[in-house]
Parts: structure tokens; sequence; C-alpha cells
């Protein structure tokens, strides 16, 4: 097992460098260029781009950039003249992380507990309602959605806050909002897993043996069936956790989602790279992680005995 | 009684061999899942719903007699009514004609690139996760590259080769969407490749092409319908979001998603024009859901007789 994780390891910082080159030059192509405000004259111009290092070919370019970020240094920020890119993404990703890993936890709890509910229940009156819960949360995209909670629970029932990030009762609607397609998510997957594994001979077996429904469920069909929303939570988590530009706007949390669409929109290379590095590196473990908890799920295909077939 | 030698004679028999014919006629997986789906009243409904969106929004932009783009400043922000069924919007255009030409642009956006995505998903999860080993590892790390990269920049720069439209807004979203499906393929098939069917088809001489395709992907069927059926809305609102901020369908173009977004901003006065939109991608969402729920029930080879 370790010398697997060891492996791994290797080879996910290699994963990294390449994604980075990748989006290093995808970047490079897209049309237009930092500083083309009319605001700066052709020599300020002239000083950003050699600062930048723009003079340069892009080859060194490349190569300065991954010699830097092998020294950790992620460089300065083009848009916000001379903020860190570390320090950008240090100020911003608490607030995306602490809204992330709140709607992730109630959209795996709520989604899980329905799809089995209504999985148990197929074609009775608590099965449609749990599908019809879940295609009414993913029937609004989420910038209806998010407004909509605002305009009933703030704007009509004044019951929360319209928006920003000052404590518990701040963090409720945008929780809500990010997790309504997650949820729904889960729930149908949840839901067709659990219907997949019910016509199997050990349910057959367990039920003979007079085991409980509930012990049925919890120690042979859930383990069965969790492997595909395993498999969905790895990169689901990286991309919730990094913030989410839509949400984070409608209620004004200072998260990291609008550094992403922003430094694509003014053409702020370091810090798309940054931010790209940053949730490649996440992604990255989630989907690390996803392939150990699948054989601790399933001992069957764990991960380490996998090549030695 | 005296033995005759006609006694010894065999008894006639049937010259036609009818007791081992087979009398149903022979079916397909296809032709199989096909009858099921069929004498399933509550697919058939999706189904039926949804060859109406599609048939209204091939015709109804050809013979309506608004024109959805036309602007009639007498009537702004008006109720459905006879001339305007769905009423009007903010610029007085009507909602009917609006909502269909809108229907083109979701429905065709929504459906193709999420069963692209599957399809290519299918292929690439299936065949990484029945050989597994280095291959897989290769597979799966490009799979971590691909969904790293943001995907705004791919939208922008698949804008610029291909100029705007559907076309291009579906290329973008296939170019990152298909990973999501091959993953979770690829977990189920390292699942399922262990069992004894597998093995049984293997010892029988099947070809691997043949034990992933016909073994080991329709017993994922019912994970990989409803992770289509859930893409569906994602393409959908992606297509809204990339249209809102200019990379996708500019005005006076129009699709449900955009449609609800403009719709959110006026419905504390004009709710119909939020309702609307919402209405159809809800029905829609449900009858793929109704649709795709029969067709796991058809094709899943668990529950053929």
């Amino acid at each position: 097992m370790l010398r697997y994780i060891l492996k791994r390891m290797v080879i996910s910082f290699f994963t990294i460098m390449l994604l980075v080159t990748v989006v290093f030059f995808l970047i490079r192509a897209m049309p237009g260029e930092p500083f083309l405000s009319d605001k700066l004259t052709p020599e300020i111009r002239m000083n950003m781009v050699r600062y930048y290092g723009f003079d340069k070919p892009l080859y060194v370019q490349y190569l300065s950039y991954i010699k830097n970020l092998l020294r950790g240094d992620l460089g300065v920020s083009m848009h916000y003249n001379g903020i860190p890119v570390a320090k950008i993404i240090g100020d911003s990703f608490p607030f995306s992380a602490s809204l992330g890993v709140r709607a992730l936890g109630l959209a795996v709890i709520v989604g899980i507990t329905l799809g089995i509910v209504s999985a148990l229940n197929r074609g009775r009156f608590l099965d449609y309602f749990c599908v019809v819960a879940a295609i009414l949360g993913v029937s609004l995209p989420d910038f209806v959605t998010g407004y909509l909670l605002q305009y009933v629970f703030s704007i009509k029932l004044k019951l929360l806050p319209i928006a920003m990030w000052r404590g518990f009762k701040y963090t409720v609607l945008p929780t809500f909002a990010l997790s309504f397609y997650t949820t729904a998510l889960l729930t149908r997957m949840m839901r067709a897993s659990m219907l997949d594994v019910t016509t199997q001979d050990y349910i057959k077996v367990a039920r003979a043996k007079g085991l409980g429904t509930f012990q049925i469920v919890m120690r042979h069909q859930l383990r069965n069936a969790i492997l595909p929303v395993i498999t969905i939570l790895g990169p689901i988590t990286a991309a919730i956790l990094t913030g989410t530009f839509i949400i984070e706007s409608i209620y004004a949390i200072p998260g990291m989602g609008k550094f992403y669409v922003n430094g694509i929109q003014n053409l702020d290379y370091s810090q798309v790279l940054g931010l790209t590095v940053f949730y490649g590196a996440f992604l990255v473990i989630a989907n690390f992680a996803v392939d150990i908890l699948y054989g601790v799920v399933d001992p069957r295909i764990r991960a380490d005995r996998r090549d030695e077939r | 009684m005296e033995p005759a030698p006609e006694m010894f004679a065999p008894t006639q028999r049937e010259t036609s061999d009818q007791g081992g014919a087979i009398v149903r006629p022979s079916l397909s997986y296809w032709q199989d899942a096909w009858m099921r789906l069929r004498s399933n009243k509550i697919a058939s409904l999706g189904m039926i719903i949804l060859a109406l969106y599609v048939m209204m929004a091939i015709t109804v932009p050809i013979f309506s007699a608004t024109d959805y783009t036309g602007i009639d400043s007498a009537l702004i922000d008006a109720p459905p009514s006879d001339g305007h069924w769905f009423g009007t919007d903010t610029l007085g255009r009507d909602m009917w004609t609006r909502t269909w030409i809108g229907a083109r642009v979701s429905l065709s956006i929504g459906i193709m690139a999420a069963s692209i995505n599957a399809v290519i998903g299918v292929i690439i999860g299936g065949i990484s996760g029945y050989f597994g080993g280095r291959l897989d590892m290769a597979v799966m790390r490009l799979l971590d590259v691909v969904s790293g990269i943001p995907y705004l920049i791919v939208a922008i720069l698949v804008m610029v080769i291909m100029g705007e439209g559907i076309a291009p807004l579906i290329v973008a979203m296939i170019a990152v969407g298909w990973v999501g499906s091959a993953r979770l393929v690829r977990g189920q098939v390292l699942q399922l490749k262990n069992q004894e069917y597998v093995l049984a088809a293997q010892k029988l001489g099947a070809s691997h092409m043949r034990i992933i395709f016909r073994h080991l992907i329709p017993n994922t069927i019912g994970l990989i319908l409803t992770n289509v059926t859930m893409a569906v809305p994602y393409s959908i609102f992606t297509e809204a979001f990339l249209s809102y901020i200019g990379l996708g369908i500019q005005p006076p173009g129009v699709s449900w998603g955009l449609l609800a977004r403009y719709g959110s901003q006026s419905f504390r006065f004009a709710p119909w024009q939020l309702f609307i939109p919402s209405f159809f991608i809800g029905t829609t969402m449900l009858s793929l859901y109704l649709l795709g729920d029969g067709l796991r029930d058809a094709l899943d080879p668990k529950l053929r007789s």
C-alpha cells in the first residue's frame, strides 16, 4: 500500500505539471493581451510588459514560470497590481471552503438518504415525492434559485440576511442554493445504484437468513451501491470547495469563484495559472482519495492490488 | 398372443420437429428492450412529451404569425392573452414564439451534449476500467488534466475557432464534459469485471471488446442513463451562463436558460416570464427522468425474461 501511495504521489506531481503546461499554452492562445487599457501610456505599457517578461520568447516564459512554480512561487497578479497570487488564494479560499464544506455535507446527507428512501419505495408515493423534489431542485438554473431564495426568505419573510458572510445565519441561504444540484445528482445516483443491487443474489441470501430491512440496506446494499457516489464525489468536492462564481456573487461572499472568471476575462495569466494549479492539486488529491476509498468499500478492487492481475 | 413382426415396428414418428421448435421469435437485446419500453406506460408518456416539445420547437417558429424578434412597445410585460398565449417580455416580444425558439437551442444543446458525452465516456471509461493497470492509470490522469482546465478557456477558444452559434457551444461542452461519465463508467466496470459472467465470457473466448460492450456496459446502463438525464439540465444551464457573459447565443436569440434568467429579473411584476421557461425545463427533466427510468428497466439485463 505504501508503495502504491508513493507511486501515486509521483504520478500526481507530473499530472499537475502537465495540467499547468496545457493551461499555460491554451491561455496564451486566447485572443487579446493584458495591459490593453486606454489609461496606460505606451511607455508604462512597455515597462509592464518588460516587468512581467512578456517580451521574451514564449518557451523562456514557460520555463521561468515552471522554475518559479517549483520553488513555490505562483507569481504576481497582473490585474490586481502587485498582489501575489498566493495571497489572493489565501485570502479568498477560506470563504469558499467554508461554504463548500457546508453545501457538500448537506448534499451528501440529504442526497444519499433520499436516494435510499426512494429506491426502497420504488414506484410508490415516497419514491415519486423524492424524485420530484430532486427534479424541482434542478429545474431552475442556480442563478435563478439563488435569487428566488433571497427574495422569499430575505425580502418577503425577512427570516435570513440577504447577503454577506458574517455568521451562521448568513450561511444558510448560500449553502442551500449551492447544494441543490449536488443533492439532486446524489439522490438520482444513489437511487439508480441501489436498484441495481436489489436484484442481486446476495440480497436474497441476506433476506433468506432473516435479516431485517435496515441491516440488509446498511450492511449489504449500501456498501455495494455507494461506489458510483464516491466516484462523482471526487471531482465535485474539488469543484465545490474551490468556489463557485454564481452563488458567491449573488450572496456577496468574498470567495475564490470570481477570480477564476475575472482572471480569464482580464487575461490575468498568472492568476488563472495559479488558480489552476490550486484547483488541479485539489482534483488530483480528491481522485486519489476516491481510488483508495474504492478499495475500502470493495476489497475486490483495492488499488494497490489492481496492477498485479 | 402370437408375437408378430408388426408389433415391433417403431411407432409412427412425427416427421416435423414441432416439439423442439422455438415458438416465440428470437429477439435481439435491443428489440426486446424496445418492446418492454413501449409497454411501459409512464416511460411512454415521457417519450410523448419530449417528442411533442421537439415537434413544437421545429414547427412553431415556422408557422407562427408573430416573429420572435418583433417588438411591440404598446404591449410590454403583458400577461398571457388571446394574442400572446404566453404574454410578452420586457421589450414587448411574444413569449410563445420565444419559448419555442429557446426550445431549439436548449433541447439540441441539452440532448446532444449529454448523449455524445455519454457515448465518449462509455467507450473510454469502459476500456480504461476493463484493462486496468498502466492503461487505466494513464487514462485517468489524462482525465484529471482535462477536468483541471478551466472550461471558460476552452469555451472561448472553441468560439474563436468555430465562431458563434449552437454547434460551438455543443463542442465546448463535449470537450470538457465527457470526463464525468468516463470516470463513472470506469468505476462501475472496475467493480463488475470481477464477476463470474465476465470470467465465463472470457473462458468461452469472447473478445475484450465484446465483453466490455455486450456484458459490462449493459450492466451499468442504469447509472449511465441517470447521468445523461442529469447532464441535460447541466448543459442547458451552462449554455445560459455562457450566453449571459456574452459567449453563447447572442440577442435577440434566446434559450430556455436565458429566458429564465431574464424572467428572474422581472418576476416580481411579471411572474409568467420566469414561470414559463421553468415549467418547460422542469417538465423536460421530468419526461427525461420517466423515459430514463423506463429505459433502465428495459435495458437492464438482470430484469430480462
